[in-house]
């Protein structure tokens, strides 16, 4: 390595990831990027509806500030407001450049970009390439990234998992210790700087719509390692997944960008098929309670509405499923328009949506917390960055739909230059040479051997369930304190049985039950920090809602919680969040202007 | 029309009480392989990967002997990461999307066989190696090459009859359906037709044009395109419903006619 190439470590190949080692390939420097799956694999890819850019081409006048403005409004007002504004200002230059990468975006007639509606706004501000935009956008940067990597610049690990940073004396992150998925291998990273772009932590609810490499074990291993985790509490339900037995699967809110009706029969119970309800036997309740937004309000209200007129009786058949409709829509409008998502549907439940009402119900899907960053993607810890879903700094409380794909583009656009800033200034001194590494290398093989001669007898995929479940009941769509003070003895309980686990494959080679281990413990970290912020933030905002705190309390609560590390569970602390630019005011959607 | 004709699947009316899924293990790269059996209880709503997570919980085999787990790739559990690829029932396809009422109507009986893709080393029981897939791709310049990633504007107008016919190309996800099936690929001899189509795709864009001439030549390598037989049976198994066949028969097309015009630039 020439001594004016920087050296930084990305881990995670999402968006995110890739978006900063393309950026930081382009400025001339060398990037290792470890990643659990091939890339191409990564959880981007099951982002459904598309990408928002104020990008105003149909007359509406949009602009970027109202992006801003319904993105801050839509998560409550929680998010801090400077970097939010600078994420909606380089949006439409971010979907021009996809773009240009070749991704094959819905066009208009002119041949134009076609923009959509999505949830919390009253425009057309979505982008999108059918119902697959994450797989081709994730796509582009794949390629882009492949050709550095062709030109030497990025090191692909591809099949690693991230165990720890390698911090020096001062707590200055030094590089990072990997583990190989097949040889169970370990390696030290040295890098200038490293940069997390790992996702979110949906595994920790056992069932979500996430990936099963979501598990948010690398950042709770830097939340343990001192680093700051901030709004952990805010976790989005999505409401209209598809419930099975092994994930839930994402019904993307452009099927109700494109027109689907959210309904259950007025009678409950009714045991008529859906197209023999008719109209006027339908209870279209959204539509009812919020005449301006109706099937689009954002996704904590949707939520919210779906899963209380379950839990009334009012559900399809007396279950907890609603319709989710689509069918007066032409076929023809629905396969251009959404044909990936309706073959989803139509290959896990056997229904053809195009014809019959889609059965649905909401599910964990989006952590808007995550390591705290400041308006740089700088973490607390000097040396390390964070961007897209691990890093909490764009949505507030609720992240609108179609944001998601822009934030991780846009944190790992500023992640980058930050963090070759950062790399060009840091003193290396003997960092390669001083034994830091080899030293937290074998601190973290101790841990590998220590759960290989485990043998208390207790499991670990029964742990994991037991945490799953008692998450999902008690820590998602609405929540009571004696509930998240009985979760977090739960966790604590899981945590002590932990201790036991005995590993059930005695041959080492490529097994699962070493890494879904490491995972556990760290799920189990992050658990905690995302319940006891939820038991001490007594209000209602956004995807946190409290019955016995029903109201937003922003002379209390207009602040990001900080979660730090502790042997004893997690420490809880409160900053101010910067409105600098929007004063605060009441959130409602029965009502169109804001 | 009526609901029925649009709930197209049948259903599974007398499931059996207990299904065997009978699966082809290997401890790592060239050890023997060997079948073990294992049977869970039936439950509705099941896929081979909820089958599988449910034998790893507790790896006994159907006789009763205790075994390690058998290990396989999962990851988005959608059909769109292409990760979970292997043979099921003596078929190429995702694991995520094979369910169990599906397979266990399509041959009424209650065993089900797992086994590895055979064309990619096997790295253990249902896990295989597809590095040489993201290799064939650097050789045909699958991507677009950009003057930079700064702010440049919009790209080019497209039409949305070329968009719709590049999406359908873009949505490959890698999965390796196509070379399994391919009676023409079996040593890594052939690129095969998912970096042929990858080639079209970029062909197809404007701006990707420019480097046709370089996609085409690593396409008339002695693994290239020259190696299809036609066979189509990638078409049959590509899960995306890519017109494989279509893009190697356009691609045979470019290369020709480029060959004649570099002829005459001469």
């Amino acid at each position: 390595m020439s001594s004016s190439s920087l050296k930084i470590a990305i881990v995670g190949g999402g968006l995110a990831g890739l978006a900063a080692a393309m950026r930081i390939a382009e400025a001339g420097h060398e990037v290792d990027l470890i990643s659990v799956v091939p890339v191409k694999r990564s959880h981007s890819v099951c982002a459904q509806g598309g990408i928002n850019g104020a990008v105003n081409t149909k007359g509406e006048g949009d602009s970027t500030f109202i992006h801003f403005d319904d993105t801050v409004y839509g998560g409550d007002f929680l998010a801090n407001q400077p970097p939010v504004k600078k994420m909606c200002d380089m949006a439409p230059q971010i979907i021009y450049l996809f773009d240009r990468m070749g991704v094959p975006f819905s066009r208009t007639h002119e041949g134009l970009l076609d923009f959509r509606r999505f949830g919390g706004t009253l425009h057309h501000r979505t982008a999108f390439a059918g119902a697959s935009t994450g797989q081709q956008l994730l796509y582009a940067l794949d390629e882009q990234v492949r050709h550095w990597e062709v030109d030497g610049k990025v090191h692909k690990y591809e099949g690693w998992e991230m165990l720890s940073l390698v911090l020096d004396d001062h707590q200055v992150c030094r590089g990072l210790i990997a583990m190989n998925l097949q040889s169970l291998e370990l390696k030290a990273f040295y890098a200038d700087a490293v940069i997390m772009a790992t996702g979110g932590p949906g595994l920790i609810f056992g069932k979500s719509t996430n990936s099963m490499t979501c598990t948010g074990s690398a950042a709770s291993a830097c939340y343990q390692q001192g680093a700051r985790y901030a709004n952990g509490e805010f976790i989005q339900v999505h409401p209209t997944s598809i419930p099975g037995e092994d994930k839930l699967r994402l019904m993307s809110e452009s099927a109700r960008g494109e027109g689907g009706r959210v309904w259950v029969p007025k009678a409950d119970g009714d045991a008529r098929a859906p197209q023999d309800i008719p109209e006027n036997e339908r209870w279209y309740f959204l539509e009812e309670r919020y005449p301006a937004y109706g099937n689009l309000v954002p996704r904590d209200v949707a939520t919210r509405e779906i899963f209380q007129v379950c839990l009334e009786g009012h559900g399809v058949a007396g279950e907890n499923q609603v319709y989710l409709d689509l069918t007066h829509i032409p076929a023809e409008t629905l396969t251009e328009r959404l044909g990936a998502i309706l073959e989803i549907y139509e290959m896990f439940v056997g229904d053809d949506p195009r014809y019959v009402p889609m059965r649905i119900f909401p599910g964990v899907h989006y952590s808007m917390g995550g390591l705290w960053v400041d308006f740089e993607q700088r973490t607390n810890i000097p040396g390390l960055f964070a961007a897209g879903e691990c890093d909490f700094s764009i949505h507030g409380a609720n992240r609108l739909g179609a944001n998601s794909l822009l934030s991780c583009v846009y944190g790992g656009f500023a992640a980058a230059p930050s963090a070759l800033e950062y790399a060009k200034n840091v003193e290396r001194g003997t960092t390669e040479t001083n034994g830091l590494h080899d030293a937290e290398l074998r601190r973290q093989q101790a841990i590998n051997d220590g759960i290989v001669a485990s043998s208390g007898g207790e499991n670990q995929y029964k742990i994991h369930e037991e945490l799953g479940k008692v998450m999902t009941d008690n820590v998602t769509v609405v929540r009571y304190n004696d509930r998240l003070k009985a979760t977090d003895d739960k966790i604590r309980e899981l945590q002590e049985r932990y201790q036991k686990i005995s590993i059930n494959d005695s041959n080492l080679w490529a097994t699962q039950a070493v890494p879904h281990a490491r995972q556990l413990k760290n799920m189990l970290e992050l658990a905690r920090v995302i319940t006891l912020g939820a038991l001490n933030r007594n209000e209602s905002r956004g995807a946190h809602y409290k019955p016995d705190f029903p109201t937003r309390n922003d002379e209390e609560f207009l602040k990001t919680t900080i979660a730090e590390y502790s042997a004893e569970g997690p420490t809880l602390s409160y900053e101010p969040v910067d409105i600098s630019l929007l004063e605060p005011r009441e959130r409602n959607y029965k009502k169109s202007s804001h | 029309m009526s609901t029925n004709e649009h709930v197209h699947k049948k259903k599974l009316t007398d499931p059996p009480k207990t299904i065997k899924f009978k699966i082809q293990r290997r401890e790592k790269e060239g050890a023997d392989a060997h079948w073990e059996t294992f049977e869970i209880p039936y439950r509705r709503n099941l896929n081979v990967i909820s089958a599988l997570m449910e034998i790893r919980k507790n790896p006994v085999t159907a006789d009763g002997k205790e075994t390690t787990p058998p290990v396989w790739d999962m990851s988005c559990l959608e059909q769109v990461c292409g990760i979970c690829t292997m043979v099921i029932n003596g078929r190429v396809r995702q694991s995520c999307s094979a369910l169990v009422d599906d397979l266990l109507l399509a041959t009424g009986g209650n065993t089900i066989t797992l086994q590895p893709m055979t064309k990619f080393p096997n790295v253990r029981d249902l896990k295989v190696d597809r590095t040489r897939m993201f290799d064939h791709l650097k050789q045909v310049s699958a991507w677009i090459d950009l003057d930079g990633t700064y702010d440049l504007g919009p790209g080019p107008h497209i039409s949305s009859e070329v968009a719709h016919e590049r999406y359908v190309y873009s949505r490959c996800m890698t999965c390796g359906c196509c070379l399994e099936a391919c009676p023409q690929y079996s040593e890594d001899q052939y690129i095969g037709p998912q970096a042929i189509a990858q080639a079209r795709l970029f062909n197809m864009h404007p701006v990707g044009k420019a480097e046709m001439d370089a996609r085409l030549n690593g396409l008339m390598e002695e693994n290239g395109i020259a190696n299809c037989g036609n066979a189509q049976n990638c078409l049959q198994v590509c899960p995306m419903s890519i017109p494989l066949p279509r893009a190697i028969y356009e691609t045979n097309r470019d290369i020709t006619v480029n060959s004649l015009f570099g002829w005459l630039k001469k």
